[in-house]
């Protein structure tokens, strides 16, 4: 923008896309000028890497001398892993009869007898995969994450719900939280707390703790200010008020935050078992990485089975809670579900509130969880081995089959987008001088977000050439923006389609509802079965992980066009395709480029964890990481440098949501 | 007036409230006095409240009425200190709240002070007569002493019967019913209500007026009324104080708002209210003229004019206004149809018999109603 005033004499007219058009043949000219110098190769023994996996080695010598780890650190892991390990042992002691059992009495009471009977089947499930213990292991490893994220995430929502202080103060954090990739931190993490199920739970946790604390907030904040005042002005104290009118108030919506929170602990269990945490990861992790669809297909089942299981009952119990009027209903991070399924069972509510169980479900879920007990001590402790069903050799047939079968198909797309997209890409980025690459950021960044997220984005990108993983990074980079590429056709295509078509849209709304509660690795399980190990593999994982939530936005954003204004588009004659151009689209623009945001972010991540598939770059050095002690350095290196890309991409997107908005603003 | 802060129920004393980053700073300069568009560029702040005072008697109904934006629903946070007050002093019964602590505010809020809200307030999560007897729960009654308490007070209001409802089963007018009620069973001394019939249906609201006439003649509370609705404020008010950019610009009965508005402000507002429905015989009666036959039936000078006509249209003498026992003046037909067929004429003859209190605002009222008398 400001390069615009400084270039052009102001009275002279020149073109608005003069300026951009210029800079883009400077940006050119330096490329082909300076090509080949300035690039910073990678070096697997970079002095930054050694250095810190000296300090590991270190770390690891001193852990039970050094006070910090002595008389903090170390407790905090004994204490998370005491509470797995109680979670774990309770689940055991249970056994598989008593654990369907109580599981099912639990559902029966959340949500009656149909959610009781998707919770025996559910579990039961675990145990015909033949996946029982590794499925216990994942479930108490949640069971802990979730009750400390909620411990520690619930209050602090409180607070930040009530006092828009600390809102503001907890706000960024939690926001660097959520575009942080899962795999970033679990290198600091090893330093500080080893490895094992203690580490897990709290790399679980760091993931899950955002949604319990936002959607917390969201909860208490949503609470009419009309009741509040009424009991202030009743005398009540702040403790009343709060015990009294805020928390029954937001109950339904805080359903919701824990429901958010199992999801995202369940998808993060499966990567903390590249820190040896317990449960199905390992399977899964192993299948990844030896290519092998056969090995992780149960233990994905298992996963999604898991997560639906609990999601149906979290969900029933959030309708449960919901106030009558619907009060809290708005927000939380997916209301088009709630609406859709909460919406049809509500009015029968009202009669309900208060006395919640009624006899039947009591008594059914009473008999469900003693039967479970009891059958218990009479059952064999493990789970019958002819109860199993084992399909690892057909699976891996048919992927073999799939392979040899399509294989015409989906070399050709693979080739196609190699050669066409990511390897000039690729090119371009390794080859440039990092600094041309850095400069090209700033300049991008300062016109479409402004000038504070662009120094952001150079700082992060400049920290990248420090820590020395310079080339590595703009391989992912490049990974990145094509699975953005791909995603945004593809969101945009569908996104539009749903919104002018209320039939597609019911067909494709159930899918997008199931592929959101699905953990996000079990979106590699396909890619890998099509596309082996390549680069193209993790770009396929990443598109098919980002699309839904991109159609959501831009369905939900070209909706939200008010109906008069199209309308009145309408009967001013306009073609639907000049609805769509010249009304629907522009309107929609800010939740488009919300998608973009969105999607990129998501990208990122999935990018990252293709790293166990092929992907290479720094997902690949992050896996080395853990693997190789003597390549922890880069590991953690290259965790921080996707930190870094990932806020550099936010910054340089954020702005093209952001700034119309204060544009908007500041005109009123 | 000339009620000392004692024997008022509630006595406020050049209240302001500012909202704004500097409030105190501005508060502390002359720029408190700039109009509020001014006052807002140069300082950033709002003054919703501006230099209130009003004395309110034990019983009355007192009307707060203004625009919304007026500062009429903050001011009546301010009596409570459920919004702080920049500065000035609030007294109920006597009881500076200013310098109440926070455990003595409550227990005020608890058994002195209730309030009704527009948007009612109610918690969905409880069923009507825990909603009523929330007031009693907080202050830490008894279940079954809360329970019967607060029964009574449904029966007083007419939700017999619906004490085991939730208040999203209720229609908008029960549900401020309910409000009513919770309101009323920590049996205060005041209530305070803030616009609490503006959400509800024209007919419901009028039954919702009636509601609260009936409750004051029964229960008999002091109660500050706000309203944007003038039609309301007249019915309900004793006294009436019309509010306009956080300043009280007149305070008086009805009578003396129709008939002697303050400023051309309040004039606008009242043109259109039917004056003959308002103001008594009192505004238009005159002194017998020499020779006039005193023998005509005789009315009291609060008698409303409308309710004068019949009276007056079946007798051929002048009618005698007698305020108490001593005659006031005469009104005959012809007074009547000028007064009916002009509306505006007898003003001057009102003017002097208007026993404004305007002096109470601050405001100078006086300056104003000279000026518009000479028009």
């Amino acid at each position: 923008m400001s390069t615009t005033a400084v270039t052009t004499p102001s009275r002279l007219r020149i073109p608005r896309w003069a300026a951009p058009a210029g800079i883009t043949l400077l940006i050119a000219v330096a490329y082909l000028v300076f090509r080949g110098t300035g690039t910073l190769p990678h070096d697997k023994e970079a002095p930054q890497f050694l250095a810190l996996t000296d300090l590991r080695e270190w770390i690891d010598d001193h852990r039970n001398s050094n006070p910090v780890f002595l008389f903090f650190l170390n407790y905090i892991r004994i204490f998370v892993g005491s509470v797995y390990t109680a979670f774990l042992s309770v689940l055991t002691a249970l056994g598989w009869p008593g654990l369907i059992g109580v599981m099912g009495a639990l559902a029966w009471l959340a949500g009656g007898w149909r959610i009781a009977l998707v919770a025996v089947a559910g579990v039961a499930s675990f145990g015909v995969l033949g996946l029982w213990e590794s499925s216990v292991e994942t479930l108490a490893l949640v069971a802990a994450a979730v009750l400390l994220s909620l411990a520690i995430g619930v209050p602090l929502g409180v607070w930040a719900g009530l006092s828009s202080r600390v809102r503001g103060a907890v706000t960024p954090v939690l926001d660097v939280m959520q575009i942080m990739p899962t795999f970033a931190y679990l290198a600091p993490l090893v330093l500080f707390f080893h490895i094992g199920a203690p580490a897990g739970t709290i790399a679980t946790m760091i993931y899950s703790i955002p949604p319990a604390i936002r959607i917390t907030a969201l909860a208490i904040e949503q609470v009419s200010p009309t009741a509040v005042e009424a009991s202030t002005s009743l005398g009540a104290t702040r403790r009343q008020t709060l015990f009294k009118v805020y928390l029954p108030l937001a109950r339904s919506t805080m359903a919701l935050a824990v429901n958010q929170t199992i999801m995202m602990a369940l998808s993060m269990v499966v990567i903390a078992n590249l820190i040896s945490a317990p449960g199905l990861g390992g399977d899964i992790i192993r299948g990844l990485s030896r290519a092998q669809v056969g090995i992780m297909l149960p233990a994905g089942i298992a996963i999604v089975v898991m997560a639906v299981t609990l999601d149906r009952m979290m969900m029933a119990l959030a309708r449960e809670g919901a106030p009558p009027s619907g009060g809290g209903a708005a927000g939380a991070q997916r209301p088009e579900r709630r609406g859709k399924d909460g919406g049809s069972q509500r009015p029968s509510r009202p009669t309900q509130w208060g006395n919640k169980h009624s006899g039947v479900s009591l008594a059914g879920a009473a008999v469900l969880a003693v039967a479970g007990i009891v059958l218990s001590r009479v059952l064999p402790a493990e789970w019958p081995a002819n109860w199993t069903v084992n399909f690892v050799a057909q699976v891996n047939d048919a992927v073999r089959w799939a392979e040899l079968t399509w294989y015409d198909v989906t070399t050709f797309i693979k080739d196609t987008t190699t050669a066409l997209l990511l390897n000039p890409l690729e090119g371009l980025l390794t080859s440039a001088p990092w600094w041309l690459v850095a400069v090209a950021a700033l300049l991008l960044a300062w016109r479409v977000s402004g000038l504070r997220p662009a120094l952001v984005a150079l700082g992060c990108l400049l920290a990248i050439a420090l820590l020395g993983i310079w080339e590595h990074a703009m391989q992912t980079l490049t990974t990145v923006a094509v699975a953005v590429l791909v995603t945004l056709v593809i969101g945009l295509l569908l996104g539009v389609a749903a919104a002018r078509s209320p039939r597609f849209s019911a067909v494709q709304r159930p899918v997008l509802d199931a592929a959101q509660t699905m953990p996000a690795f079990v979106y590699l399980l396909p890619a890998l079965a099509l596309f082996e190990t390549t680069r193209f593999t993790a770009i396929f994982a990443s598109v098919i992980y980002a699309v839904p939530p991109v159609v959501r936005l831009v369905e939900d954003g070209i909706r939200a066009v008010p109906p008069t204004v199209v309308e009145a588009a309408a009967s001013a004659g306009s073609t639907s395709g000049q609805l769509l151009w010249k009304v629907q689209l522009p309107m929609a623009r800010r939740a488009i480029l919300l998608a973009a945001n969105q999607g990129i972010v998501m990208t990122l991540a999935m990018v990252v964890v293709g790293g166990l598939v092929g992907a290479g770059a720094l997902g690949y050095d992050v896996v080395v990481g853990f693997s190789q002690r003597t390549d922890f350095g880069m590991g953690l290196v290259a965790g921080v440098a996707t930190v870094l890309l990932g806020v550099m991409l936010d910054r340089v997107t954020q702005g093209a949501d952001r700034r119309p908005a204060s544009r908007t603003g500041a005109s009123h | 007036m000339g009620d000392s802060p004692d024997s008022a129920a509630i006595d406020v004393n050049g209240l302001w409230k500012i909202f704004g980053p500097k409030a105190q700073k501005v508060l502390d300069s002359d720029d408190k006095h700039l109009e509020p568009t001014a006052l807002r560029e140069k300082t950033g702040c709002t003054a919703a409240v501006r230099d209130v005072s009003f004395a309110v008697r034990p019983g009355e109904v007192f009307v707060v009425m203004g625009l919304s934006g007026s500062g009429k629903s903050t001011l009546v946070r301010c009596l409570t200190r459920l919004i702080e007050p920049s500065a000035g002093e609030v007294r109920i019964d006597g009881e500076d709240i200013g310098r109440a602590s926070p455990a003595q505010l409550r227990e005020i809020r608890r058994h002195r002070v209730s309030m009704v809200f527009q948007h009612f307030g109610l918690l969905p999560h409880r069923r009507v007569i825990d909603n009523v007897a929330y007031g009693l729960e907080v202050q830490g009654a008894a279940k079954a002493a809360r329970h019967e308490r607060a029964g009574e007070i449904l029966s007083l209001v007419g939700l017999d019967g619906y004490a085991d409802a939730y208040p999203d089963q209720l229609s908008g007018g029960m549900q401020q019913r309910v409000g009513l009620a919770r309101a009323l069973a920590v049996d205060p001394k005041v209530m305070l209500f803030d616009e609490p019939f503006s959400a509800l249906d024209p007919l419901i609201r009028r039954d919702m007026q009636a509601e609260v006439i009936r409750l004051h003649r029964e229960v008999g509370k002091t109660m500050v009324f706000i309203t944007h609705d003038l039609s309301e404020a007249l019915k309900l008010g004793e006294r009436i104080a019309i509010m306009r950019a956080g300043s009280i610009v007149q305070l008086g009965t009805p009578e003396e708002l129709v008939g002697a508005p303050a400023d051309d402000y309040v004039a606008d507002f009242v043109r259109d209210v039917p004056r003959s429905h308002v103001l008594t015989l009192r505004w238009i009666c005159r002194p017998p003229e020499a020779g006039e036959p005193l023998d005509g039936p005789a009315l009291p000078a609060t008698t409303v004019i409308k309710d004068a006509i019949g009276l007056m249209s079946s007798s051929s003498r002048p009618v005698r206004v007698m305020d108490g026992e001593e005659l006031a003046g005469v009104v005959d037909r012809v007074d009547m149809l000028s007064f009916l067929s002009g509306e505006d004429t007898s003003q001057s003859t009102g003017q002097d018999t208007a026993q404004s209190t305007g002096q109470d605002t601050g405001q100078d009222t006086g300056g104003a109603r000279d000026a518009r008398a000479s028009a």
